[in-house]
């Protein structure tokens, strides 16, 4: 099965960072996806700019409505994500342990709708 | 046998075989509505056989047999209509089908089976709701409405909650498997407080309407009794076992003729149930020579020191606050705290005990907890400050839901406001 694993953690957090640190940080991130790869799960994986970029488009009644940052604000907000294939659930979770950021963020782990799912209720 | 008769006969037998052969259909679905559907069929079948032909020697082996040929007819039916089932057809249906007539009952049950399908409903990506429904419906055999009038809830809301819970284990991907070793403690931890969950459930009803409830007991040491034999080497499993018996041992005497609740200190002794604290204190002590002491064990270990004491007077209770400290240090909780608190109150006073109660209070951790404020009241009751212990009884009143107790506290708060 397909699954995104979405990395949520605080902006602030990086702030707090060495550059040291962050370096760090940025190693475990390569390691993590040259395991994902060499393990040959993996679909897709991109780092996010922070939500200072974010910009969000409504339409509501054909009238276009665009605003500046994310779509809700929260504490925690995405950073990046990877695309995974794999066999069920529990390996998802075994990944998404994995991920740097779970040991102070947040990882949302969520199955992909495929093309067999349609029709189902 | 009248017809009525045979078929809660056909019933029992399917009640008692359910979370096996279940098991093992979900395991060769893949799925929990078609495993669940071969099964009813089975139970037709049964149903239109059993009375005339009289009951198999191998129930269970001709339950599964005859749910497993309904199962491959299904795959076989939905295979075509729904791209889900018909790989699955092509994968593994279709080689089970082949191998139908050598299949052989004796291969039934698989233990694993139910391992698996307790860990698939206790998985931790369900809810606490709905962890709770699916393990009475799918191992215990509980029908929905059942699970409704145990947990007083709507028929209704059971359902939906039981079909949202098996529409996630399918989407998201829960696996059907014993999980592996760097999640094993997790996963047992949430096997462990379902079972937990499902016995304070029954054993905190006792009025005579809530029979139903007080089955839940029986049932979540029923499913205890089978996660011990599952994973035998894992003594947290025998000590929550042990636990339940223990406490289970005291039901009929919680509770007086006009169906107030009674403390220990109020309970008659006779009542106790001497057989299942036989049975209770000869798991712990298994559990206990594992050599791995955890929270069960030492609450189990609590129980026992109370039922082994003839009489109110004769407990232990240097022990028993030897035991709560340990449990503080496996990281027991405010409650556990709380309860040491009552211990001391026994070992060096009612003065002791006040100020371990009151420092409690003041971290205002457990204010919105019931007992934290029936403790207090009764200890300042008993140290003769009746209105601080009036206050205290009448803060307790307000977080008070339960039938039973509310009448204790009524009936304490009235001594104390004269």
């Amino acid at each position: 099965m397909r699954y995104l694993l979405m990395i949520y953690s605080p902006e602030s957090y990086y702030e707090t960072l060495s550059e040291q640190q962050m370096g760090e940080l940025m190693a475990g991130y390569g390691q993590f996806t040259e395991e994902l790869t060499g393990a040959g799960v993996m679909g897709a994986s991109e780092r996010l700019q922070p939500t200072a970029t974010a910009t969000t488009v409504r339409l509501r009644e054909g009238k276009l409505n665009t605003t500046d940052g994310p779509f809700a604000e929260t504490k925690e907000t995405i950073g990046g994500f990877y695309l995974i294939d794999v066999k069920d659930l529990d390996a998802a979770i075994s990944w998404a342990k994995k991920i740097p950021t779970a040991s102070y963020g947040s990882i949302e782990i969520r199955p992909i709708w495929e093309a067999e799912d349609y029709g189902e209720a | 046998m009248s017809s009525e008769a045979s078929r809660a006969a056909v019933e029992a037998v399917f009640r008692e075989e359910h979370g096996a052969i279940l098991a093992s259909l979900i395991r060769m679905a893949r799925d929990f509505e078609l495993a669940e559907e071969a099964l009813q069929d089975a139970m037709l079948v049964a149903l239109d056989r059993w009375p005339a032909e009289g009951m198999p020697e191998n129930a269970a082996g001709w339950i599964m047999a005859t749910a497993r040929r309904r199962l491959i007819d299904r795959l076989r039916h939905e295979g075509q209509r729904r791209q889900r089932y018909a790989s699955w057809w092509e994968r593994e249906g279709k080689e089970m089908a082949v191998h139908e007539r050598s299949w052989d009952a004796g291969e039934f049950p698989h233990p694993d089976d139910r391992l698996r399908l307790i860990f698939t409903c206790c998985h931790p990506a369900l809810n606490h709701d709905a962890q709770v429904a699916l393990t009475l419906s799918t191992l215990g055999g509980l029908e929905t409405g059942e699970i409704a009038r145990a947990f007083l809830l709507s028929k209704p809301t059971v359902a939906q909650r039981l079909v949202r819970a098996k529409r996630k284990i399918r989407d998201a991907g829960i696996p059907y498997q014993v999980p592996p070793m760097e999640m094993l403690a997790e996963r047992l931890q949430a096997v462990m407080a379902v079972i937990y969950l499902v016995f304070n459930e029954g054993y905190a009803a006792s009025s005579g309407e809530d029979l139903i409830r007080r089955e839940l007991a029986a049932e979540a040491i029923r499913l205890a009794h089978i996660l011990c034999e599952l994973v035998p080497g894992e003594p947290e499993v025998r000590g929550l076992l042990a636990l339940m018996l223990l406490q289970n041992s005291r039901q009929t005497a919680r509770v007086s003729a006009t169906g107030d609740l009674l403390l220990l200190e109020e309970q008659d002794r006779d009542l106790w149930d001497r057989e299942a604290i036989r049975v209770g204190s000869g798991e712990l002590e298994r559990a206990l020579c594992q050599g791995c002491a955890g929270p069960y064990q030492v609450q189990a270990a609590i129980a026992a020191v109370h039922a082994e004491a003839e009489r109110w007077e004769d407990t232990d209770w240097e022990q028993i606050l030897g035991l709560y400290d340990s449990l503080l240090e496996m990281g027991g909780s405010a409650v556990v705290a709380l309860n040491r608190a009552v211990a001391l109150s026994q070992v060096e006073g009612l003065e002791a005990g006040l100020a371990a109660v009151e420092e409690l209070a003041a971290a205002g951790q457990l204010d919105e907890y019931q007992y934290l404020h029936a403790t207090r009241a009764d200890l300042l009751r008993r140290l003769g400050q009746k209105a601080a212990a009036c206050r205290a009884y009448e803060r307790a009143l307000e977080l008070c839901s339960n039938e039973q107790e509310r009448n204790f506290l009524l009936a304490r708060r009235s001594e104390v406001s004269s």
